[in-house]
């Protein structure tokens, strides 16, 4: 797979893994609006990762489809950050990794839409919008959990914390991005980081909650290196074509 | 092909409901983008949305059933859709099955359109936003304070 195939391997990748584990709340979570709040963000996130993949498995030119890439694939092979497939944990803690993820996602659409190739550029414009709901989303509950009662705070504070490690894997670059960038289809992504900083540190004033202590990034999932999560969450999600290898229906 | 079968293919398409809201069709919602003379052309709601798939088989079974089964489907994403694209129709069609439509030109203010929502039941301006999140990608949930009933209400997109 050539660089831009492998740039949009990595945003399918990103959405889907966000989608699978928010998928896991539906039918478990504390209230029946935010069942339905995470179902669709997931719903949203498996949708962009559709777009994504097919995307790079057309830029391949093997063959494979969204659903190969998606299903047909085992752990090394996969590029997402690897703050997606950190386990939900309880609400606080998903909310904490929402929080970041999906103001990250929001800039990087945002500028994505504005690509001079239109195939990234027609994604994320239609990603930013529903994206721009995912934020408002979390940062709503940042500030509910973490302005609430003892108990929610400290659950907010503890699953933030957990999460802040694999934030900075977010505005990492290497080649592939540059790559993507001299192609017309990428971001600078060091570029997004000061807004990024900007906007989280507005919601956790808000929330009154203070930033994490900085702490040494945990980083890989780019390029294969994920945590063992992962490995169970693709047990679970890829189960029916590992079974039953090519079943259609 | 003459003008006559654009016309045609369009006036079946108005009878092609959304499969989650059957009170619209594909045409009231601007999911058809283009009727041209070997395609049309379709947009999705949202990326995620379920029912883009059903869409589609929707529209190819009533082409093919009315001697179109030369017209292709194509999907374009770019310009992404808006509620902006609902036509007035549609958003009278919407109020009458019980759904609040999102007010026009809203789309471009999307998530800051605050606006409280109409009642689709008594018309009262008098509600709340229950979930930004509903039972569709598309809609959201709402209660009139008035009538004391809940409602769903098309999202600004």
């Amino acid at each position: 797979m050539d660089a831009l195939a492998t740039y949009a391997l990595r945003l399918g990748d990103d959405s889907l893994i966000l989608g699978q584990r928010l998928s896991e709340w539906c039918g478990h979570a504390p209230a029946l609006e935010v069942d339905l709040s995470l179902a669709n963000v997931a719903l949203d996130q498996v949708g962009q990762a559709t777009h994504f993949l097919n995307l790079a498995g057309e830029l391949e030119g093997e063959g494979r489809d969204g659903d190969a890439l998606a299903f047909r694939r085992d752990v090394m092979d996969f590029t997402n950050c690897l703050l997606v497939e950190q386990p939900n944990g309880d609400f606080a803690q998903t909310i904490a990794r929402q929080f970041l993820c999906s103001h990250y996602q929001l800039l990087l659409f945002e500028q994505m839409a504005a690509v001079k190739d239109a195939r990234f550029a027609a994604i994320a414009a239609k990603a930013s919008k529903e994206v721009a709901y995912h934020a408002t989303l979390a940062s709503d509950w940042m500030i509910r959990l973490g302005d609430g009662t003892d108990e929610s705070k400290a659950r907010l504070v503890a699953g933030l914390d957990w999460m802040w490690r694999f934030a900075d894997e977010l505005f990492l670059m290497d080649d592939v991005d540059a790559a993507a960038i001299k192609a017309g289809a990428g971001v600078d992504k060091v570029a997004l980081r000061a807004a990024w900083d900007a906007r989280i540190d507005a919601v956790l004033a808000e929330a009154t909650l203070n930033r994490p202590a900085p702490r040494r990034a945990t980083t890989g999932g780019r390029i294969g290196r994920h945590s063992e999560h992962l490995g169970h969450l693709l047990s679970d999600m890829q189960f029916l074509q590992r079974a039953y290898p090519g079943a259609t229906w | 092909m003459a003008i006559s079968d654009i016309d045609r293919i369009r006036a079946i398409l108005a009878r092609v409901p959304d499969p989650e809201i059957p009170a619209v069709s594909v045409l009231d919602l601007g999911i058809v983008r283009e009727i041209g003379a070997n395609a049309v052309t379709i947009t999705p709601t949202y990326t995620g949305c379920p029912a883009t798939i059903a869409i589609e088989q929707s529209i190819r079974a009533v082409l093919d059933a009315n001697g179109f089964s030369d017209v292709a489907i194509a999907t374009t994403l770019s310009p992404p859709w808006s509620t902006d694209w609902i036509s007035d129709e549609g958003r009278e069609k919407l109020r009458a099955y019980g759904i609040a439509p999102p007010p026009k030109g809203a789309s471009a203010a999307s998530l800051k359109n605050q606006a409280a929502a109409e009642c689709p039941r008594c018309g009262s301006s008098n509600t709340e936003e229950l979930s930004r999140f509903g039972s569709t990608p598309c809609k959201a949930l709402w209660r009139c304070k008035a009538c004391a009933e809940p409602f769903d209400r098309f999202k600004c997109h």
